[in-house]
């Protein structure tokens, strides 16, 4: 029978995730069961500790609150789902649901979606992560249903990063039989474009002819042209199993002196042949890994060859995040990468100066590039500091830096890095100082906080020597702990500021995204998630004195030695961290942007609900920072 | 001509429809069924013009029930090209249409002793009496409750002496407003009109189903 009310929901549910991932049929079949209410603003759909109702809930219409005791712990609006609980049919309702605008929800019974997601892991998958968001304790390690599944699923292969990549078989392989007279061969050979041949047996390879064979022991007239392979062939081959790594693959190359080797099922000749690696392969794909585009660097004359490796990189780190590497190797790489092009942007143009270096300096990377943490082209932040002169040859020595820094940030320019809007660079006066003046300032930050100096500390603390005198930059970090020692009541501000963007409490409406200008309707991930997990982990650590670690999750995974009782919290951090990284590292290589700023409606739902689990730590954090320091009182 | 009609034997559906309301039931909305349609017709004259479509929905405990629903094309003679436009129901078109007896049939058996609901529901429920009386059968029995009606009764309405349209009342309400026109659409909207209304009456909880049937425009004439 026709059912013109199911065929609307389903067009409504069929969009939103797990329903997406049903068949057409299934689905029709839950929506030609589904309840319909309608709730008036304030009216409650189910109350904390109510027996559980025979089916969850989907929101068509208008917007429903979740509330632990009178605490609003999320909203739901258009496609959310909640009141999963009832398909863990465990104990009563623990939270509530109430109606924060009149709206229009689909009940769905639990019984029907238990049998269709069943056998649909997709479905079950999203289920247990839309679960995990919503329950008590969400950082549990136990709990199987943790949206991070994706940063996690790599989590265990901490070894070389060589490792992960594994050896792909390029083509489908070009064989023939042993009795195949090598002029056919060499056509098929020929026909395919291919250096070499193998002859299988039933699939599996005994031999391989490669052009070498030809012009050794052909052309030499050794074995006449209408030979058969069997007779010229090398054999036997020598097998790897498909996944190898290429450094393996290399390594067996360099021992056989060979440079093909055939990829089987299990790596010995007894199983199906699969493809054919050659040394050519592997030179084609180190060209573009990590340490051949370092020496590049090494090699490059000009800021112009830099840019060249440097667009490299970013094909590089958009193959890494589509085969799901994880994000804090990727960072890695890439920082290290930038490391090196920075540091031969600076070694180029101390070639150029004229003068010899009046005394010793260091070119510190600040903010996300100090943190490691800069995975696209955004604005370059840096400073220079140079070793305490005689005053009579200070300002001398000044101009020669300064001279120094505004040719290096002109190739950094021309390598992608563009100049910073608030001249947050060396090539400014104002960053351009002594390791006095340095210490003078971050003394004077310090010890007279205002809103401003604050903004420069946290972007000045989180500094990296990337070329330069060690001494003087260890120098200055004691200089600066020494201070905070001395004046306590910093950290108090530095907190407040870590506090002053709260996270988002869900993507309602236009609850979060900008209110005006360039990016209106828009939501700054940057300022709203990245910043205030960078700002706690920053706050902290140097509460606890730990200097030399800049990078965001380097200093959560500090703060679990330090406290391992906040562990939980502090892993949840990390993956939120990685996640809204990765998160904001795709949306830039996809509009060709920074990242920064978010289109909603650009999101799917999954996208939502994963950025939205990283709200759950943030709150969280910033409540323990609220607590230890104090700042009830100061606000 | 009346000894004809209580003499002649009645149809077993029948019997069985009759049979429904013996059940007595509570004062309360709770647990009550009410059954929400509408019909689309070749026109407004209950006398001449026919049923093309029925779309009756279940409510109960404030809930639209899709699983409890039903949705008939008939098959009709009568066939007016000036109504087209309005429902979209072509003559001939690819819904499977049935014969108006068997509909009758069906949309009994589908409503039972349920409270019907509609918008406008003299006109729906004249419809479908017409539709009786040709069978040879006496009117529905069920008691009715009009959605235009009840809308008066809530704090939207500014001015009782007018008529409602059922798009007037989705607007008020913000309802989006889908498949218009069609009895299925028009149902399944006139039903959540139906559960607006009653929450808005219903927000103490205390209201007794009788006090949904009680017309306060009637205190005038008191």
């Amino acid at each position: 029978m026709k059912n013109t009310i199911a065929e609307r929901i389903y067009d409504f549910l069929k969009d939103f995730p797990p329903f997406n991932s049903l068949e057409r049929n299934h689905l029709m079949t839950l929506c030609e069961q589904v309840k319909v209410g309608y709730y008036e603003k304030g009216s409650y759909i189910f109350k904390t500790n109510e027996e559980l109702h025979n089916s969850f809930y989907v929101v068509k219409d208008g917007a429903i609150g979740i509330f632990r005791d009178a605490i609003l712990v999320d909203k739901c609006d258009e496609g959310d789902i909640f009141g999963l609980r009832a398909l863990i049919r465990k104990s009563n309702y623990q939270l509530s649901a109430r109606a924060i605008e009149e709206s229009i929800t689909y009940a769905i019974s639990s019984n029907l979606l238990e049998d269709l997601i069943t056998s649909n892991t997709n479905a079950n998958k999203f289920l247990l992560a839309s679960f995990a968001t919503n329950t008590l304790r969400p950082y549990s390690n136990t709990s199987n249903g943790r949206l991070y599944s994706q940063e996690g699923e790599f989590q265990d292969n901490n070894g070389d990063f060589i490792h992960l990549q594994s050896v792909k078989k390029l083509k489908p392989p070009v064989i023939c039989r042993e009795d195949t007279p090598v002029d056919s061969a060499a056509k098929i050979m020929t026909d395919n474009r291919v250096g070499s041949i193998i002859i299988a047996d039933n699939k599996k390879p005994i031999g391989i002819i490669t052009d070498k064979d030809l012009r050794t022991k052909i052309a030499t007239g050794i074995f006449p042209i209408d030979a058969k392979v069997k007779q010229i062939m090398s054999s036997p081959v020598i097998c790897i199993p498909e996944n190898t790594s290429v450094a393996e693959a290399q390594i067996v190359m360099l021992r056989d002196r060979i440079t093909h080797l055939c990829i089987t099922k299990d790596g010995t000749s007894h199983t199906e042949l699969v493809g054919v690696l050659s040394e050519h392969d592997i030179v084609v794909s180190s060209t573009n890994n990590p340490s051949f585009l370092i020496k590049e660097v090494k090699r490059a004359q000009s800021a112009e060859k830099l840019l060249g490796i440097r667009i490299q990189v970013q094909g590089l780190m958009e193959r890494y995040l589509k085969q799901h590497i994880p994000i804090f190797f990727v960072s890695k790489i890439v920082a290290a990468i930038n490391e090196a092009i920075c540091q031969r942007a600076i070694a180029i143009s101390l070639e150029e100066m004229k003068n010899p270096l009046p005394t010793s300096f260091a070119w510190l990377a600040l903010g996300s590039q100090g943190r490691r943490e800069q995975m696209l082209l955004t604005d370059q932040d840096n400073a220079l500091v140079f070793e305490d002169v005689p005053s009579a040859q200070y300002k001398k020595t000044k101009a020669y830096f300064l001279k120094l820094a505004s040719l290096i940030t002109k190739k950094l320019n021309t390598v992608g890095f563009e100049y910073c809007p608030a001249e947050m660079m060396a090539s400014n006066p104002k960053w351009c100082l002594s390791l006095s003046e340095w210490k003078q300032q971050f003394n004077n930050w310090i010890t007279h906080p205002d809103e401003d100096k604050i903004m420069l500390s946290t972007i000045f603390f989180d500094y990296e020597r990337s070329y330069g005198n060690r001494h003087l930059v260890d120098d200055m970090s004691d200089s600066i702990f020494k201070s905070i020692d001395s004046y306590g009541i910093f950290l108090n501000f530095l907190a407040l500021n870590a506090i002053k963007n709260p996270p988002p409490l869900s993507f309602f409406r236009q609850f979060l995204v900008e209110d005006d200008g360039e990016h209106k309707d828009r939501f700054d991930i940057k300022a709203r998630a990245m910043m205030p997990l960078v700002d706690a982990a920053r706050l902290l650590v140097i509460s606890y004195n730990i200097k030399g670690h800049n990078n965001t999750i380097l200093r959560f995974e500090k703060l679990i030695e330090e406290e391992p009782q906040n562990r939980d919290l502090y892993a949840a951090c990390i993956d939120a961290f990685k996640i809204l990284l990765r998160f904001r590292t795709l949306q830039g290589i996809k509009h060709n942007d920074s990242g920064r700023f978010i289109d909603l409606k650009s999101l799917n739902k999954s996208d939502r609900l994963k950025l939205k689990g990283c709200f759950g730590p943030i709150r969280d954090i910033q409540e323990l920072i609220k607590v230890r320091f104090n700042l009830s009182q100061m606000m | 001509m009346f000894a004809r009609i209580f003499n002649k034997p009645r149809p077993d559906y029948w019997q069985k429809y009759i049979g429904h309301f013996k059940t007595k039931h509570k004062n309360e909305i709770a647990g009550r069924r009410f059954v929400v349609f509408d019909t689309e017709t070749t026109g407004l004259d209950v006398s001449k013009d026919r049923i093309l479509s029925i779309g009756a929905i279940a409510v109960m405990n404030d809930k639209i029930d899709v699983g409890d629903s039903l949705e008939l094309y008939l098959k009709q003679e009568l066939f007016k090209a000036g109504t087209v436009e309005i429902h979209g129901l072509l003559k001939g078109g690819n819904d499977v249409k049935i014969p108006e007896e068997e509909a009758i049939v069906s949309f009994l058996d589908f409503i039972k002793d349920s409270i019907l609901v509609a918008h406008h529901v003299g006109f729906d429920v004249g419809m479908v009496n017409a539709g009786l009386t040709r069978m040879g059968l006496t009117k529905l029995r069920n008691k009715v409750l009009d959605t235009g009606v009840l809308y008066k009764k809530t704090g939207f309405c500014k001015n009782k002496e007018n008529l409602y349209s059922l798009d007037y009342i989705c607007d008020q309400f913000k309802l989006k407003k889908h498949d218009r026109h069609t009895a299925s659409g028009d149902s399944y909207l006139t039903a959540l009109v139906f559960l607006k209304i009653i929450s808005l009456l219903n927000n103490s909880k205390k209201m007794k189903l009788n006090d949904l049937f009680f017309n306060s425009d009637r205190r005038g004439l008191l």
